[in-house]
């Protein structure tokens, strides 16, 4: 049994698997199907300051070893996060990140300062949301929106900041770079990429908002290269996700620079792939006789 | 209310008609839980997603449960092709089924289609008070009839060509039936457009309606909010989720 701990931005996690935000919902659902004490931590559904109704359906849409969503951040909004979820959530003993997802700098420093003396272990402030038409994407496309938001929240908040990122970008390092010089703790990546299915016989887009995030294992190695990129363009951790679903995955993306993994769409697939993912990486390390997963944090030797 | 995954045994399987497969599954810790109208999800070796399929008969003393199955693409092609004696992988019961009445009261069933299976289950509660109007392409196309009659129901059969039953729309023979007789309410399964018709009937003539709807779904269990549909609660429109809070859902709470 190898020691699964790790810390990000000085946050404890009891092993590097943590539910991605989306996926998961607030942790209700999959309760039902074991103890969420068991995760390293979970991410929860993007909150907006006020509650949002999301896009119209179909949302999902199924593609080659993957899937494209357009939710479009439907959740309760801020305040019924922190009445309704969090009482709830901070009582089953694991780590809470909060995710937020603003559609201005000022709803973005609203929500930060709600959730100041919350149980919430650390803020996951999302540039990077692709369905929503206002904010999202547009604050994580370019460095100096991604510094300005940043800067914003980190002086709305003394939770621990961790900004996640956009793969939709041309140089992702340039806003990791940008985030880390305004305040930010850590990054989590990669949000999903845009795409988009055609229904040949009538000749209209599966997903009702025509476009939509992709996820899965087909985005896997893009996630790789980019957390890879990113972990030795920042001395901040990196959160690492893009299609993990395995024990092996969350090793190859920690290789790549990450402190700890995220998993989402493999949660369709088995709603038990985080305690899957690390049984295998438990297994994978005794086999090894590697004593704790941090020791293979960033261990690729690039040739 | 406790949901279950794991690789069951197939022990029977049957040909219906064509490209229509009827799955007795051994999954007795969901069979225990499970009530009409509840679904599985059913995962595909290769795919990334589940997919939803209906619970059409549930033995509680044999711990199985009843699917049938038409293949549509590729990922119902695959399942199509696992045979009796191999596994297969499901998660469930899920959703909110249908709502029965006492078993005295007069119900009936109103189906298209694939849209048929999951009404089997409600209609069996009601014995000789429940009334199946089953509607297909054609007589090829048929299914499920012989146990719709040993249910004890009384079965009318609508064929869109006439080469079996009455000619016709299913919605004909409701309009039909609702002159003569009033039931206590009617459950309906089948595309949208009949749908509308079916709500719209029973509404006029004040009967509840229940309706059991579709959508794409990833997580299956209410989590990631994909399977959206248009509602209407406490006068308020917003989206509900398919997987979790229907797939019956009243037909005048949404928005069909
Ligand atoms: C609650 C519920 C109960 C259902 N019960 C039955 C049943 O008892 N018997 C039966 O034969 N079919 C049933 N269906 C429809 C069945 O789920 C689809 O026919 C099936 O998912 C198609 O998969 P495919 O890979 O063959 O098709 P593809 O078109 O290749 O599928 C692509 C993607 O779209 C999704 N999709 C396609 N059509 C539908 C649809 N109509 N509804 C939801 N998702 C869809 C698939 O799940 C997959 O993610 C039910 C659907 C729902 C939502
Ligand atoms: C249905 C769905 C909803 C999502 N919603 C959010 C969200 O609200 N906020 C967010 O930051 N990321 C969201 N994501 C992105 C995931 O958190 C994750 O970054 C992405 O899916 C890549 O990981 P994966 O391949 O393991 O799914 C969502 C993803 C999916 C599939
Ligand atoms: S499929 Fe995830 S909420 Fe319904």
């Amino acid at each position: 049994m190898a020691d699964l701990r790790v810390e990000v931005a000085g946050v404890p996690f009891k092993n590097p698997v943590i539910p991605a935000s989306g996926a998961f919902g607030f942790g209700r659902e999959y309760e039902k199907l074991y103890p969420l004490s068991r995760l390293g931590g979970i991410s929860c559904k993007g909150t907006t300051l006020n509650r949002k109704d999301g896009n119209p359906p179909p949302r999902i849409a199924e593609t080659p070893a993957g899937m494209l969503n357009s939710v479009g951040l439907q959740n309760p909004g801020i305040d019924a996060f922190i009445e309704q979820e969090l009482p709830y959530l901070r009582t089953k003993d694991v780590t809470i990140l909060a995710n937020v997802a603003g559609s201005t700098v000022e709803d973005c420093i609203e929500i930060a300062r709600k959730l100041e003396g919350t149980a919430v272990d650390m803020i996951e402030l999302n540039i990077s949301c692709p369905n929503v038409k206002e904010g999202g994407a547009a604050f994580g496309s370019t460095p100096q929106m991604a510094a300005a938001v940043t800067k914003a929240v980190r002086g709305a908040t003394s939770k621990p900041l961790m900004v996640k990122l956009s793969p939709n970008v041309t140089d992702i390092t340039a806003i990791a770079k940008a985030v880390e010089a305004e305040g930010a703790d850590a990054v989590s990546l990669i949000n999903t990429l845009l795409g988009m299915r055609i229904d040949i016989n009538t000749r209209r887009p599966v997903l009702r908002n025509n476009t939509g995030g992709l996820s899965g294992p087909a985005i896997f190695p893009v996630a790789v290269r980019m957390v890879w990129q990113v972990a030795n363009a920042v001395s901040i951790p990196v959160v690492g996700m893009g299609g993990i679903s395995s024990g092996k995955d969350a090793i190859e993306m920690m290789m790549a620079g990450a402190s700890a993994v995220q998993v989402g769409a493999a949660l369709f697939a088995d709603p038990y792939a985080p305690l899957h993912i690390i049984d295998g990486m438990n297994a994978w390390l005794d086999e090894k006789g590697i004593g704790s997963v941090r020791e293979i944090i960033g261990t690729v030797q690039p040739w | 209310m406790s949901i279950t995954q794991s690789l069951y045994p197939i022990i029977r399987k049957q040909n219906l008609a064509r490209g229509v497969y009827d799955y007795t599954v051994h999954c007795p810790d969901i069979a225990a839980e499970a009530v009409p109208g509840q679904f599985v999800h059913i995962r595909v070796p290769g795919f990334q997603l589940r997919r939803p399929i209906s619970i059409c008969g549930i033995d509680r003393e044999r711990g199985a449960l009843r699917l049938v199955m038409e293949v549509r693409g590729e990922g119902t092609e695959v399942l199509s092709r696992i045979n009796e004696g191999e596994l297969i992988d499901l998660l469930g019961p899920l959703g909110h089924g249908f709502t029965l009445l006492p078993p005295e009261k007069k119900a009936v069933v109103v189906g298209g289609g694939i849209g048929v299976p999951p009404l089997l289950g409600a209609i069996s509660h009601y014995g000789n008070n429940g009334t199946a109007i089953t509607g297909f392409r054609s007589a090829s196309a048929v299914i499920l009839q012989d146990d719709f009659k040993a249910a004890g129901a009384r079965a009318i059969l609508c064929t869109d060509d006439g080469t079996a039953g009455e000619r016709g729309f299913v919605t004909a023979a409701l309009q039909k039936l609702l002159e003569s007789e009033t039931p206590d309410i009617v459950y309906a399964c089948g595309p949208m457009p009949m749908l509308r018709a079916v709500a719209k009937m029973a509404e006029e003539k004040g009967i509840v309606c229940e309706v059991s709807l579709e959508e794409r779904m990833a997580c299956g269990v209410g989590a990631c909010l994909g399977c959206a549909c248009r509602t209407v609660k406490n006068g308020v429109e917003g989206y509900s989720h398919v997987c979790k809070d229907g797939p019956v859902f009243n037909s005048r709470e949404v928005v069909l």
